[in-house]
């Protein structure tokens, strides 16, 4: 499912809402969520999972092409840890397709 | 550290800079998440450009142990969602994130 697929899935949900509205809103939920990234702050998601930043230490990489080594600084990744209700449902829908299968 | 955004933020947000009223603003946060939990759950990656993928992967059953007991139990086979963040996502939270902490 691509942005453009998750717009139209929304607004066939709600049809008071036009779909230029949805994409406008989906538009300023992921900036939105960027940002708080961004600022080093988390976000939570009851049923959906968290969002946070994890570390990287320093390291000394190695350029492919002519094998220098070149130091890394440290930095933060984004980092998503599924909620209860999403790992349940995901996991399930995979023992439903065994029991279809055998 | 500022506390976490939540659905009430994130609703919030399509209230002040979209002028949603409440109950539609509630609703397409709530649909926004479920939609999403609805493809994964149907096997199927989402993908949302310059924010990340949502991944998934069949993981086989694999031995474990209790940490506690000692005791070995195998961990079943499961499907799992893992997220990759887009190009743009980590370049931001790499530039920015902890300059200001």
């Amino acid at each position: 499912m691509t942005k453009s697929e998750l717009i139209e899935r929304i607004a066939a949900r709600l049809d008071q809402l036009p779909v230029r509205d949805v994409e406008l809103a989906v538009k300023v939920l992921l900036d939105t969520m960027s940002n708080v990234l961004a600022a080093g702050e988390r976000i939570e998601i009851r049923g959906f999972g968290s969002f946070s930043l994890h570390y990287r230490a320093p390291r000394t990489g190695r350029n492919p092409k002519t094998g220098d080594t070149v130091k890394l600084a440290g930095k933060y990744v984004p980092h998503f840890k599924p909620g209860k209700e999403l790992r349940d449902r995901v996991n399930q829908s995979m023992q439903m397709e065994e029991m279809v299968d055998y | 550290m500022a506390e976490a955004l939540t659905k009430a933020g994130l609703a919030e947000k399509l209230y002040e800079e979209l002028g949603f009223n409440k109950r539609e603003a509630k609703e397409v946060v709530e649909y926004f998440f479920e939609e999403i939990r609805t493809a994964l759950e149907h096997n199927e990656q989402v993908k949302l450009s310059g924010f990340g993928n949502f991944d998934l992967r069949d993981k086989s059953q694999r031995p474990g142990r209790n940490p506690k007991t000692g005791e070995e139990i195998p961990i079943s086979a499961r499907r799992v969602v893992t997220f990759k963040p887009g190009q743009k996502l980590k370049a931001r939270v790499e530039e920015d994130a902890g300059t200001d902490e």
